[in-house]
C-alpha cells in the first residue's frame, strides 16, 4: 500500500452531494482482474461525452468540455474536494483505485459513505472530514482562485489554506498508523494467530453447527 | 448486566481481541464471493504464498456477468469471460465450493446464501458486495466489504473492524393492501435519508416487521445500505428458525435443536438502549416510486414530483434540479403519468419465490401494454426458478409478454448484456436508482414487485391498490 505523508497539491472541486460508487467508476470497468489502469474511466460518464467501454482508446474520446476534471487549471489535480456522503453505493474498491491511479491522494469532503472509507484507507487513499462551513469556504476559494492548492498533513492531521488558515481534522488511531507507514493489515493481523485460533476452537464449541 | 442491542450481542460473540486503538479483529463465520470483487483479492493471497484460514467458510458463485438468456454459449463479452473463469480457476486452485455459471443451484450471492443455508442465525456474514446487509434479516451481522477486506477475510478469517452506534427503526401498525416490504423500506429511505444510518447498525423491529416474511425482511434489510447503514438486522422469531429447517447447509438432528435453542436468543434485551430511534406508522405508507437519482427522492404513488425550488436546503435543492434533469422529468407531474419503456423484476431485493408471486399475480391474464419495449423477470436464484416454474408463474409471465430468463444480477446493474439504453426509463424492483446504473443514460424507477409489473400492464405507473 502506498504511504501518505503530507502532501500540497492542486485541488479540484466537484459540486455535488451524493457522489456514487457508479458515477466514480461505472460497472463496464469492473469486469477487469487488476488493480491498476481505471484512471481514464474516472468518473467516466461525466468526464466523456462518448459511451465508453473497457479496451478503448480513451484518449481518443471525445472530453466534455464541461466537466471540471476536464478544465485545463485542473490538470494534475491531487486534492478532491467534494460534499456530503461522497462514496455511496457498492463496495467497490475500484472506486479508490480509480481515484488514485489518475492521480488523486486526498479527498476532503462533510461526510463519506462507510465502505468507501474505509476502502481508501487500505489503498493509501485518505479521506479528510471537515466540517461543512470549512467545505464551503474550500469550495470557494477553490473557484475564485486558479491553482488553488492545499496541505494535507497526516501527522498533524491538518488542511491548510495557501493563506495559512489551518483546519484540523479526526482520524482513529489505527488508520493513521497504517496509512502513515504503507501497513498490510494482513500482516498485522497474522501476529495474533493463536488468538484466532483460540477464538476458533471455543466457536466450535459453542456453535459446532457451522464447522460442519 | 448492561441490556444489550442484538447488534451489541453480535459483535461480542465474534471478538477474537479488543485492540488498544478501539478497533477489534472480529471473526467471520461466513465468506460469500462473487466474481467482480475477488480477483484481485485472490492474486493478492497468491503473491503473498497464503493460503485461505479455513475454506469451509467461503462460498461462491458467479452472479454479476453472467447472461441471463441460454448459458450454453459461455458468455460472449471476452473481458466478463475472462472474469468468470478467473473466479472458477481461484475456487479450483483453492478447493472454495462454488455454484459455477451452470449449476443447478447457481444465482444472485444474496439469494443463495440464505436459500442454501449458508447463512445462519447468530453468524457474521460478509462479502465483497454492499449489498450482504441482505442477511441481517436472520440476525445476523452481515456486511458489504472490499477487495482488500476479502483478501484479509480469505487470510485470516477476521476483519479489523470498529463498533458502530446502535440505530432502531420501529415500523408498527398493520400493513396496508398493496404494501409491501419494499415500500416499507423506500418509505424509511424516503425518511431517514440515504446518509441516515451512516454510522450506524439498524435493528428494524416493530409488529409490522414482525408480520413481514423472511423474504419481506430481506428485502428491507437489503436496502440498510441505501439508508447508509452497513447492516441491517431483525430479531429471531420462530419463522427465522422455520426457514432454515432442511435447507443443505443447516444443521441437523441433534445439532439443529442446539443451534435452535441458542439461536432463540438473538433478540435485543427489552430495556436495551439505542443511540437512534425512528418511528413509522405502517398504515401511512403506500406504494411508493422513486423520481430522481439517488433512493432518498421517493414518493408515494398518489403524489407528484416535487419542485425543488420548495426546497430550503441549497446542497439538496441543486442535488434534485440535477436529478430532475436527468430523469427528464418536471415538477408537479403526478407519478402515476409517468410512462415507461422498460420494466424489470428481479436483483437482491425482490427477485426471491414470494416477489415473483405478487408479480404473477397482478399480470396473470393480462398483457404486457403495446409501448413497453422490454419486460423481464429475472429470478434470484435456480432454484427460485425451478419453483417458479413448478408453480406455473413462468407461463404466466410470458403469456402476458415478459421474458423469462435465467439468474443472475442482470439489469440491476446491467453490466451483462441486460441494459437500458440512453434515455430510457424503467420500473425496477432493484435497489440502485443511480445515474446510468441500469445503463449509461437509462432512467430508473424503484418499485415493488407488483407494482412493476403493474407498470408493465398499464405502460405507466398504477396505484395499485386500486387494482384490488
Ligand atoms: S442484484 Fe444488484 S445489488 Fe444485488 S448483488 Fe447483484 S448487482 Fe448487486
Amino acid at each position: 500500500m502506498q504511504k501518505f505523508e503530507k502532501l500540497t497539491g492542486l485541488v479540484v472541486p466537484i459540486d455535488r452531494p451524493n457522489i456514487d460508487t457508479d458515477a466514480i467508476i461505472p460497472k463496464q470497468y469492473l469486469k477487469s482482474i487488476k488493480r491498476t489502469g481505471f484512471g481514464p474511466n474516472l468518473f467516466d460518464t461525466w468526464r466523456y461525452l462518448d459511451p465508453g467501454e473497457p479496451g478503448m482508446d480513451h484518449g481518443k474520446r471525445r472530453p466534455n468540455p464541461d466537466f471540471i476534471l476536464n478544465q485545463p487549471r485542473y490538470r494534475g489535480a491531487q486534492i478532491l474536494l467534494a460534499r456530503d456522503n461522497f462514496g455511496c453505493g457498492s463496495s467497490r474498491e475500484h472506486a479508490p483505485w480509480a481515484l488514485l491511479d489518475y492521480g488523486i491522494r486526498a479527498i476532503i469532503a462533510p461526510s463519506y459513505a462507510d465502505i468507501f472509507y474505509n476502502n481508501s484507507f487500505k489503498n493509501g487513499l485518505l479521506p479528510v472530514v471537515l466540517p461543512r462551513d470549512a467545505v464551503d469556504r474550500l469550495f470557494r476559494e477553490t473557484t475564485a482562485a486558479p491553482g488553488y492548492r492545499l496541505t494535507v498533513d497526516l501527522p498533524a492531521q491538518t488542511v491548510t489554506t495557501p493563506d495559512g488558515t489551518v483546519f484540523a481534522f479526526d482520524i482513529d488511531a489505527f488508520r493513521k498508523h497504517c496509512v502513515l507507514h504503507g501497513l498490510d493489515d494482513i500482516g498485522l493481523t497474522l501476529e495474533h494467530v493463536n488468538e484466532i485460533r483460540a477464538y476458533e476452537a471455543r466457536r466450535k464449541r459453542e456453535a459446532p453447527w457451522l464447522f460442519t | 448486566m448492561a441490556a444489550k442491542t442484538l447488534y451489541d450481542k453480535l459483535w461480542e460473540a465474534h471478538v477474537v481481541r479488543d485492540n488498544p486503538d478501539g478497533t477489534a479483529l472480529l471473526y467471520i463465520d461466513r465468506h460469500l464471493v462473487h466474481e467482480v470483487t475477488s480477483a484481485q483479492a485472490f492474486e493478492g493471497l497468491k503473491l503473498a504464498g497464503r493460503k485461505p484460514w479455513r475454506v469451509g467458510a467461503n462460498v461462491a458463485t458467479a452472479d454479476h456477468n453472467v447472461p441471463t438468456t441460454d448459458r450454453r454459449a459461455g458468455i460472449a463479452d471476452p473481458v466478463a469471460r475472462l472474469q468468470v473463469e478467473t473466479l472458477d480457476q481461484n475456487c479450483r486452485d483453492f478447493g472454495i465450493v462454488e455454484f459455477g455459471m451452470s449449476d443447478p443451484l447457481q444465482g444472485i450471492v444474496h439469494v443463495i446464501g440464505p436459500e442454501l443455508g449458508a447463512t445462519l442465525p447468530g453468524t457474521t456474514v460478509v462479502c465483497g458486495d454492499s449489498h450482504t446487509s441482505t442477511h441481517g434479516a436472520f440476525a445476523a451481522l452481515a456486511f458489504g466489504i472490499g477487495t482488500s477486506e476479502v483478501e484479509h477475510v480469505l487470510a485470516t478469517q477476521c476483519l479489523i473492524a470498529k463498533k458502530v452506534k446502535n440505530m432502531r427503526v420501529r415500523v408498527d401498525g398493520p400493513i396496508p393492501p398493496g404494501v409491501t416490504a419494499k415500500d416499507i423500506v423506500l418509505a424509511i429511505i424516503g425518511r431517514i435519508g440515504t446518509a441516515g444510518g451512516t454510522g450506524y447498525a439498524i435493528e428494524f423491529a416493530g409488529s409490522a416487521i414482525e408480520a413481514l416474511s423472511l423474504e419481506g425482511r430481506m428485502t428491507v434489510c437489503n436496502m440498510s445500505i441505501e439508508a447508509g447503514a452497513r447492516s441491517g438486522m431483525i430479531a429471531v422469531d420462530e419463522k427465522t428458525i422455520e426457514y432454515f429447517r432442511g435447507r443443505r447447509s443447516a444443521p441437523k438432528g441433534d445439532l439443529w435443536d442446539e443451534a435452535a435453542t441458542a439461536w432463540r436468543e438473538l433478540r435485543s434485551d427489552p430495556d436495551a438502549k439505542f443511540d437512534k430511534e425512528v418511528a413509522l406508522n405502517a398504515r401511512e405508507i403506500k406504494p411508493q416510486v422513486t423520481w430522481g437519482t439517488s433512493p432518498e427522492m421517493v414518493a408515494p404513488i398518489d403524489a407528484v414530483v416535487p419542485d425543488p425550488e420548495k426546497e430550503s436546503d441549497p446542497t439538496k435543492r441543486i442535488g434534485m434540479r440535477n436529478a430532475l434533469q436527468y430523469m427528464a422529468l418536471a415538477p408537479g407531474t403526478p407519478i402515476r403519468d409517468i410512462a415507461l419503456d422498460k420494466i424489470f423484476i428481479g436483483s437482491c431485493t425482490n427477485s426471491r419465490i414470494e416477489d415473483l408471486r405478487a408479480a404473477a399475480a397482478v399480470v396473470k391474464g393480462k398483457r404486457v401494454a403495446k409501448t413497453i419495449k422490454l419486460a423481464l423477470v429475472v429470478p434470484g436464484s435456480g432454484t427460485v426458478k425451478r419453483q417458479a416454474e413448478q408453480e406455473g408463474l413462468d407461463r404466466i409471465f410470458m403469456e402476458a409478454g415478459f421474458e423469462w430468463r435465467e439468474p443472475g444480477c442482470s439489469m440491476c446493474l446491467g453490466m451483462n448484456a441486460d441494459h437500458l439504453q440512453p434515455g430510457e426509463r424503467c420500473a425496477s424492483t432493484s435497489n440502485r436508482n443511480f445515474e446510468g446504473r441500469q445503463g449509461a443514460g437509462g432512467r430508473t424507477h424503484l418499485v415493488s414487485p407488483a407494482m412493476a409489473a403493474a407498470a408493465a400492464i398499464a405502460g405507466r405507473f398504477v396505484d395499485i391498490r386500486e387494482l384490488r
